[in-house]
């Protein structure tokens, strides 16, 4: 096994050339290997799904370049310590970037969730998705598990900041997956069962307030999913033709960039939000199937490593990463396949588009950082 | 106090975080399977469903309309056919929002393209259909419209030039009574018609042969698979995805052989030049109509072209009523045209006999009224029998035949001949007409005191006055029904049918109508011989007769449109025109062997039946009848009347 072959480094057994370079640059093997696949297939099927689209491709390729360059730049130099001092600080810049974004969003007088650096375009609430479960496994690091009920408090109000910015941007998806990152958290520090027995009827109770204070078009996709043929050509529309692709394409799929659906513009936002169906349509149940099995190596790999690691820390944000990456995958896949609403989620390391790719591969590198910076010696 | 201190117990936070990872670990793999199945309930168990809509997504089936069948008459002149128009044509999603709709159509509007008032009609047929198709907004652009819109073609999105089979009438005004014309579809339309059938098909037969058989003329379309993107414009991809498409030729309509023959049709429409009337010409052996003129007409190429709002309403404001065809649209007391049939009528119920003499003083009263009913001969004709009373037209002697018949036997005789119901000819709109009758009056008043059948009424309408009222169509088969000596053929226009391809047309038999039985020979002939002595020098149609060489038999009338006061003289120059008499005139020749009947009708014509109407009549005789001149009377083409130039009265 691959891993045995990590841990017999230690017996000075020869490894191969890959296996040094990998240890060199502190990443691990398996984890590395499986995202490699995945973001090789991802480009594949941009090519195919942007209607052979080159410039995209070229572009996707770019950002894959910057996402595996901060993997790589975190694995290999990072270290716990200055991770553990790094969270508050990103915590920080994240808060007021988010503020700068609603105010200038607020005179714009539109949704805005980007902020032009000039030479690049990026969304704050991007590092929110990191910084969140960072500072509350920082906040954690040093207290009792699990928490005390104040602990709880603190990092409840922790997430409510961040999540409420991002609501007020208006971006809700973004805002559900900041909340749902610091929320695991919270359960992998062994939020008391009672308390999560009791949150259920409050979240029942939160989601009625919640149905009078989002926007009418959120109200109107949750409606749509309810029952997508309400509408067929508005946002309905997203869903049905989703179902189409995903459902036409079969056991075996229609082929590669002959995807009816995908190729005549049949369905939207193809190569970024509902990639995941073209993938349906074109590879049929065996490529989503594949697909599905590789990210759920992804994350058994991931939470491995985090349970691996040697502090609350390390095993709480490992944690938070593995299974915030399994949200972002079970959210996007139930949005197209029809089981989830409609929410802006990209599949994670597929889609089209540079920021959640650079997020995602970030936190993996984190992740990454974590596990080989142990020492060697229990603490 | 004790306070309780909580110390960092490592070994057991790790244990919290272990038992919580794989609790987390477990829900993950349940979430994941929730998905698979998922999308194995699409893939797998719905597969068939989703891929039929796949199926329909990418390919849109699109009509290719079927060319028209032709409209030609008994000797295969085209009266009808279908040539390539310019016309313009809106596709919605390519103009963009309703505005720049709006703002495209007033521009054509402010270049002449179209017109101002039209706009909101326009727009709304626009808006009527989906946002990809192209909708024709003006249909037949000429050569100059061509060029403005071409000059200004970069000012447009979405609006272009597109070449479709038009309609054409190469006769115009000629031949519009008969053949009619076709129109835009029209929501009226819509109620009636298969839409999958005249998918993409811009016009239909609105009036005249082109509505009654718009079936056999339209044919079936074709349809061509095309390969469509989400937005349904039609594309062709470039690479891998090429899938297989269907094409299905469409089937023309068949060609319709008229009745009509032409150049008796534009001798007919001719001799209407400059009068309002009608002149309808049947074969007596098989119910063909071979001329169908009223004027003034109108050029259905307009029609076709597609008339503009204004347009259409001064042909319908014009006082001389071009669009009302009065060969079958136009109801007129009969007058004296109607004396050989009562003529008939008495000889079959025996109240005169061909030889009685009845004494003509220029007038006549009931026994016990001293109402005079009078001749138009103010001296009287004296001693009359029936030959002469025909020929001479006698009031008086015809006041006798109804005071004897009876109403009730007149109109049932006369209803034989088909008065007062429909011929059943194969184009829409014919009005029934009316033969009266104490029945009909009873019906059609609602006051008591109206609905009594007066005896004075019973000798109006034997003269073809008061109620009685026909159309120049009725007439026309009514004489020819006195032509055939009793029977009759129902009016027909289609005479055989050329399926699409075929070389030979398939000819349609006669349809037979009712035969007026109960008259001997020698009764017939009473009638006929008086009919050709007022057709002979000393008749009331004398004139047309002239120097022909075949003998006519005829009958004039001259209606009044309205009545005398007591007393009152009928004095054409102190009358309105439109109050003066309508001349009229029926008739049928070579008398020994009939082998056309014709009826003319002048509205408020300057001069009576056997003066205006009865010189129509032996043109049309002439050009049927004679051998075609060697050097062609019109000029090539069609010679079109000035529309709504009336006599000048």
């Amino acid at each position: 096994m691959i891993l045995d072959e990590l841990s017999a480094s230690r017996t000075r057994r020869t490894l191969s050339a890959g296996a040094r370079a990998l240890r060199a640059l502190r990443l691990d093997g398996p984890l590395t290997g499986v995202l490699a696949v995945i973001l090789c297939l991802g480009v594949l099927v941009v090519y195919s799904a942007s209607g052979q689209n080159v410039r995209m491709v070229e572009r996707q390729l770019g950002n894959i370049v910057v996402a595996v360059t901060a993997l790589v730049v975190l694995a290999r130099f990072s270290t716990p310590q200055y991770l553990r001092l790094f969270a508050p600080l990103a915590y920080a810049l994240g808060v007021l970037l988010l503020i700068v974004v609603d105010v200038t969003g607020h005179i714009g007088k539109g949704a805005q969730r980007w902020l032009d650096l000039g030479f690049m375009r990026f969304q704050p609430s991007e590092i929110m998705k990191l910084a969140v479960p960072m500072i509350c496994a920082w906040y954690m690091h040093e207290r009792p598990l699990p928490p005390a009920f104040k602990d709880l408090v603190v990092m409840a109000v922790f997430i409510a900041i961040p999540t409420a910015l991002v609501v007020a941007q208006p971006d809700l998806g973004t805002a559900l997956l900041i909340a749902a990152s610091g929320l695991i958290v919270m359960l992998l520090a062994g939020l008391p069962v009672s308390i999560i027995l009791l949150s259920i009827p409050l979240l029942a109770l939160g989601a009625w307030g919640g149905w009078h204070f989002v926007h009418a078009y959120q109200r109107e996709r949750i409606l749509t999913f309810l029952n997508p043929e309400s509408d067929r050509l508005g946002a309905g529309y997203h869903i049905i033709q989703s179902q189409i692709a995903i459902g036409s394409g079969g056991v075996f799929g229609k082929g590669y960039m002959h995807g009816s659906q995908s190729q005549l513009d049949f369905l939207p936002e193809s190569s970024t939000d509902f990639i995941f169906s073209v993938i349906g349509e074109e590879f049929g149940l065996l490529g989503q199937l594949l697909l599905l099995g590789l990210y759920a190596f992804v994350i058994g790999r991931s939470l491995y490593l985090a349970m691996q690691g040697q502090d609350t820390f390390a095993r709480l944000t490992g944690g938070a990463i593995a299974l915030s990456f399994f949200v972002y995958v079970f959210v996007n896949a139930g949005m197209v396949s029809g089981i989830v609403p409609v929410v802006g989620v990209p599949l994670p390391l597929v889609s089209y588009g540079g920021t959640s790719m650079v997020t995602i591969l970030a936190g993996f590198g984190i992740l990454m950082s974590l596990h080989s910076h142990r020492k060697l010696v229990g603490s | 106090m004790i306070r309780r201190v909580r110390i960092k117990d490592h070994w057991g936070e790790r244990r919290v975080f272990t038992i919580r990872s794989i609790v987390a670990g477990v829900l993950v793999a349940v979430l994941l399977s929730t998905v698979a199945a998922r999308l194995f309930y699409l893939q797998v168990v719905r597969y068939a469903y989703y891929s039929d809509l796949s199926q329909g997504n990418r390919v849109r089936v699109e009509p290719i309309p079927p060319a028209r069948g032709l409209i030609l008459d008994r000797h295969g002149v085209i009266l009808a056919d279908n040539m390539p128009a310019y016309q313009l044509e809106v596709e919605r999603d390519q103009v963009g929002s309703l505005r720049q709709l709006r703002a495209s159509l007033a521009r054509l509007a402010e270049l002449g393209l179209l017109d101002p008032e039209d706009l909101p009609r326009i727009e709304q047929t626009v808006l009527s259909h989906r946002p990809y198709e192209s909708v024709p907004i003006k249909l037949a652009l000429t050569d100059q419209e061509m060029a403005v819109f071409a000059l200004h073609r970069f000012e447009f999105n979405g609006i272009d030039v597109h070449t479709r089979l038009s309609r054409n009438y190469p006769f115009g005004p000629l031949t519009a009574q008969a053949i009619g014309y076709v129109g835009a579809i029209g929501p009226r339309d819509l109620e009636h018609i298969d839409p999958s059938l005249y998918a993409g098909t811009t016009l239909i037969g609105k009036l005249g042969i082109e509505r009654t058989y718009e079936s056999t003329l339209h044919g079936k379309p074709g349809y061509r698979e095309v390969l469509v993107n989400a937005a349904g414009r039609p594309v062709t991809r470039e690479g891998p995805y090429r899938p297989k498409l269907k094409t299905q030729r469409p089937v023309a309509g068949s060609d319709l052989v008229l009745s009509l023959d032409m150049r008796v049709q534009r001798v007919a429409q001719a001799a209407l030049q400059g009068l309002r009337g009608a002149v309808v010409a049947i074969d007596p052996r098989n119910g063909d109509v071979i001329a169908l003129a009223s004027s003034p007409s109108f050029d259905p190429n307009e029609f076709a072209r597609g008339l503009t709002f204004k347009e259409y309403h001064a042909l319908l404001d014009d006082p001389s009523k071009p669009l009302l065809n009065r060969a079958l649209q136009g109801a007129y007391p009969p007058g004296s045209t109607a004396k050989p049939y009562y003529a008939l009528a008495a000889l079959h119920y025996g109240v005169v006999t061909p030889d009685e003499q009845i004494f003509c003083p220029g007038y006549f009263h009931l026994p016990g009224s001293s109402h005079l009913y009078h001749c138009w001969k103010h001296g009287g004709h004296g001693e009359i029998s029936m030959r002469r009373a025909i020929a001479q037209s006698c009031d008086v002697y015809f006041y006798n035949v109804a005071n004897r018949l009876g109403i009730d036997r007149m109109h049932r005789f006369l209803s034989e001949f088909g008065f007062g119901m429909r011929t059943g000819i194969d184009i829409p709109g014919e009005l029934p007409g009316l033969m009266p009758s104490p029945q009909w009056k009873r019906r059609a008043f609602k006051n008591p005191a109206d609905q009594v059948w007066f005896p004075g009424e019973t000798l109006i309408v034997g003269i073809g006055q008061g109620y009685m009222l026909a159309t120049p169509l009725q007439l026309a088969h009514a004489v020819a029904t006195i032509a055939a000596r009793g029977r009759s053929f129902v009016p027909r226009l289609v005479i055989g049918i050329r399926p699409p391809g075929a070389k030979h047309m398939i000819p349609l038999p006669p349809i037979p109508g009712p035969t007026v039985r109960g008259i001997t020979a020698a009764e017939w002939q009473v009638v006929d011989e008086g009919m050709e002595d007022a057709a002979k020098p000393g008749g009331t149609a004398s004139r047309v007769g002239m120097n022909a060489p075949y003998q006519i038999a005829a009958k004039t009338g001259t209606a009044q449109v309205f009545s005398l006061r007591k007393n009152e003289k009928y004095n054409e120059k102190t009358i309105n025109a439109d109050l003066r008499d309508n001349a009229l005139f029926i008739s049928f020749a070579p008398a020994d062997d009939p082998k056309l009947a014709v009826a003319v009708m002048v509205e408020n014509a300057t001069g009576e039946g056997g003066q205006v109407a009865a010189p129509i009549a032996r043109k049309v005789f002439d050009a049927y009848l004679l051998p075609p001149p060697t050097t062609p009377t019109t000029p090539s083409g069609a010679p079109r009347p000035r529309q709504g130039a009336t006599a000048k009265q």
